[in-house]
């Protein structure tokens, strides 16, 4: 294996590890509030798909982000609805959600494109102009000529090449990595990581982080205080739907060109795993997904993995964050333990 | 004092819940330009106008009735098994193991053997799981969903470079052998002289399913095993005070869990399939919490939720057979289920409870 194998090892990593990362944030919020979340792959599928769609139809990627945000957070809505308003069951709540996002997915789409449950391809073509064309002529007709400029973006986010990329190319091992692993990804890449301190920021050094957290340990103790455990466990959940938004818009506009049944394939569970990994810490989140992302890349590029004495098969590097984490889980590799109040819903005594 | 009457508690929530979820649904179907009644006529056509439809709605309701009581024995001392869909991919593999390594002359003789195969396997998955809560504290829902997943892989690396005949390029195991055979209930009919449910999967699994129905009853409600699950699962701090070992409760209701949902391998793997194929189970295993939840956690609940749900499965598939709706209309109604009778339950209940305490007012 030479460094070029290497750095897009690394680079593969980076895009794989995204999508998890935020979504690992968005639980990250919601369980810190005490508010359980295992509806973050319904969460991200609906985003995705809605991200696509709207991408598709308008051929502006901006657009289709904020779909897949209002997706997102629509689910969001029903989960804080469900979990805080009426006091129901968290798990129960997320387990429907799953299932909404994975059956509206498809139910929608294949109403509106006609193409058993996937959007069509994000790629610049003939399938994406007779989408985008009619939306353009029926847009220049009702608002104005003029209009159809606003929207000249593109349907999919574009790589980013960060300065000096290829000028410092030539300097040995840091000029590569530069150049191939943190430079050229899209724009949401940097946002997730610019989340993890920012996340990081919040929870630790910012009242509403303190509120949150302590809303997680000791609710009765915000609520002592005068603060709203309502208002604030809405806050996570809606935070968390718009990490999820991001996380899924990146998913099937960044990371692959269009929406495709189900797209996400269990990364939503694979997020929870690191939340569990990363003991409920923003770095840690960092950490974690990262080690998730690498276990997929290197499943990708070595489907058989031989180490010499032994093969490794696929299934074994897919099933490791899972088994990994129930390591964890049975605290014989340091003790996860979770937010005290979590999966309890409130109720204020009279 | 009970806030509202049993029967208020036991049939109009679930119903008035159900009546919710299937107006949504009409909803959905009407956004995606259809109409709702012709959906319904079509889905109660396909599924119960002939011998034929009933054959596959008793089919997937057998696989419904294992997986909702899988998770209503969990939900009794308060454990969510949501990982039926693991244990019953893993009773399956029991099911091949037993079948295609034992010379089993005739099918009396298979059945009995197979289901101690399933329920063995599914409660082997179940195991790990049910000592990480009981000694280690670690919730229970994680590492099931978990090990759906591990099992997943698991079972796509033991099809494909283990069970797989020399040969083959499918990712099954070789058929089992013929004496295995389980009777379809058709072949029943046929014996007693009338034709019914040709070419239907439905078979004696059913029969087993119904049993099982009854010999849950009997062990949560007239054992001493099942009260000191009913008790752990209403409260743990009276339980530990009455003597009740909470670790073995865990252990010994997940591991009558994950035996059910193993069973289940014996209708689709044994009954329907007759070799072990990748995805055997099919969210069926998903399925058995909607279920679970829709029947109140009593077997006979879970018993018609799983005949309303086997109903939705084959109604849907039909759909997507004669009209443009995909088939996919009943992930949305299931997930519309599970989240108007489990998580928006207080929705529905708190209103009901006013009404009645308010009407018992009036009558005081």
């Amino acid at each position: 294996m030479d460094l070029n194998t290497v750095l897009q090892i690394l680079d593969s990593a980076v895009r794989l590890m995204t999508p998890l990362l935020l979504a690992c944030l968005a639980g990250l919020y919601s369980e810190r509030a005490g508010v359980f979340d295992i509806g973050l792959e319904g969460k991200m599928l609906m985003s995705a798909f809605s991200a696509a769609t709207v991408a598709a139809l308008t051929g502006n990627v901006w657009l289709g982000l904020c779909a897949g945000l209002s997706g997102a957070l629509l689910l969001s809505a029903i989960h804080g609805i469900a979990s805080i308003t009426f006091r129901g069951n968290q798990l129960i709540s997320g387990v429907a959600i799953n299932f909404l996002a994975s059956g509206l997915t498809v139910l929608l789409g294949q109403k509106i494109f006609g193409l058993g449950g996937r959007t069509p391809s994000l790629t610049p073509g003939a399938e994406l102009e007779a989408q985008v064309t009619p939306f353009r002529a029926w847009l220049s007709g009702t608002a104005g000529p003029d209009t159809a400029g606003w929207l000249t973006g593109t349907p999919r986010f574009g790589e980013i090449a960060l300065p000096f990329a290829e000028s410092l190319r030539g300097v040995p091992l840091i000029g590569p990595l530069y150049a191939e692993v943190i430079s050229g990804h899209s724009i949401l890449v940097y946002v997730a990581f610019l989340m993890v301190p920012l996340t990081w920021w919040v929870l630790y050094r910012t009242r509403f982080g303190l509120r949150l957290r302590a809303v997680g340990e000791n609710p009765a103790s915000v609520d002592t205080a005068g603060v709203s455990v309502t208002r604030l466990r809405f806050a996570a959940v809606a935070i968390a739907g718009l990490l999820c938004g991001l996380a899924g818009a990146y998913l099937a506009t960044g990371l692959s060109a269009g929406f495709v049944k189900e797209m996400t394939a269990g990364r939503g569970f694979i997020a929870l795993a690191a939340l569990i990994f990363a003991k409920w810490r923003p770095w840690g989140a960092l950490g974690a997904t990262f080690l998730f992302g690498l276990l997929e890349a290197i499943a990708n590029r070595y489907p058989n993995l031989d180490l010499g004495i032994v093969t490794v098969p696929s299934m074994f590097m897919n099933a490791l964050p899972y088994i990994l984490t129930v390591i964890i889980l049975a605290g014989f590799v340091g003790r996860a333990i979770p937010p005290r109040a979590g999966g309890e819903p409130y109720v204020k005594e009279r | 004092m009970d806030k509202m009457p049993k029967w208020a508690d036991v049939i109009l929530t679930p119903l008035i819940s159900l009546v919710l979820a299937m107006a949504i649904s009409a909803l959905v179907i009407l956004a995606i330009g259809e109409s709702p009644m012709v959906a319904l006529t079509t889905m109660i056509d396909g599924a119960l106008g002939s011998s034929y439809g009933w054959g596959f709605t008793l089919y997937y309701a057998t696989n419904f009735i294992f997986t909702g009581l899988a998770v209503m024995v969990a939900y009794h001392a308060s454990l969510f098994n949501i990982g039926g869909e693991g244990q019953a991919a893993m009773g399956g593999l029991g099911v091949a193991l037993v079948l295609l390594s034992l010379p089993l002359p005739h099918w009396a003789l298979a059945l009995p053997a197979a289901m101690i195969g399933a329920a063995l396997f599914g409660a082997a998955w179940a195991l790990i799981p049910a000592w990480l809560q009981a000694r280690r504290g670690s919730h229970i829902v994680i590492t099931t969903i978990m090990f759906n997943f591990i099992a997943a892989a698991a079972l796509n690396y033991i099809l494909v470079n283990l069970l797989r005949p020399t040969g083959s390029m499918d990712p099954a195991s070789a058929r089992f052998p013929d004496a295995t055979h389980l009777p379809k209930l058709s072949d029943m009919a046929l014996a007693l002289g009338f034709e019914w449910g040709k070419n239907t999967p439905v078979n004696i699994s059913f029969f087993v399913a119904v049993a099982a129905c009854v010999l849950v009853w009997l062990l949560i409600w007239r054992t001493r095993l099942g009260f000191e699950i009913r008790a752990f699962g209403k409260s743990e701090p009276a339980a530990l005070y009455a003597g009740i070992n909470p670790v073995r409760i865990t252990m010994i209701a997940m591991l009558v869990s994950g035996g059910l949902a193993g069973m289940m391998a014996i209708n689709n793997v044994m009954g329907e399939a007759e070799r072990l194929v990748l995805n055997a189970v099919e969210g069926a295993g998903f399925i058995g919490i909607a279920v679970a939840l829709m029947g109140r956690n009593h077997p006979l609940g879970v018993f018609l939720a799983a005949l309303l749900f086997g109903f939705l499965y084959q109604g849907g598939g039909e759909l997507a057979l004669w009209t443009t709706i995909p088939r996919e209309l009943i992930i949305v109604i299931q997930a519309l289920v599970i989240l108007f009778t489990g998580a928006l339950d207080n929705m529905v209940r708190m209103p009901l409870e006013r009404m009645f305490l308010a009407m018992r007012k009036r009558g005081a």
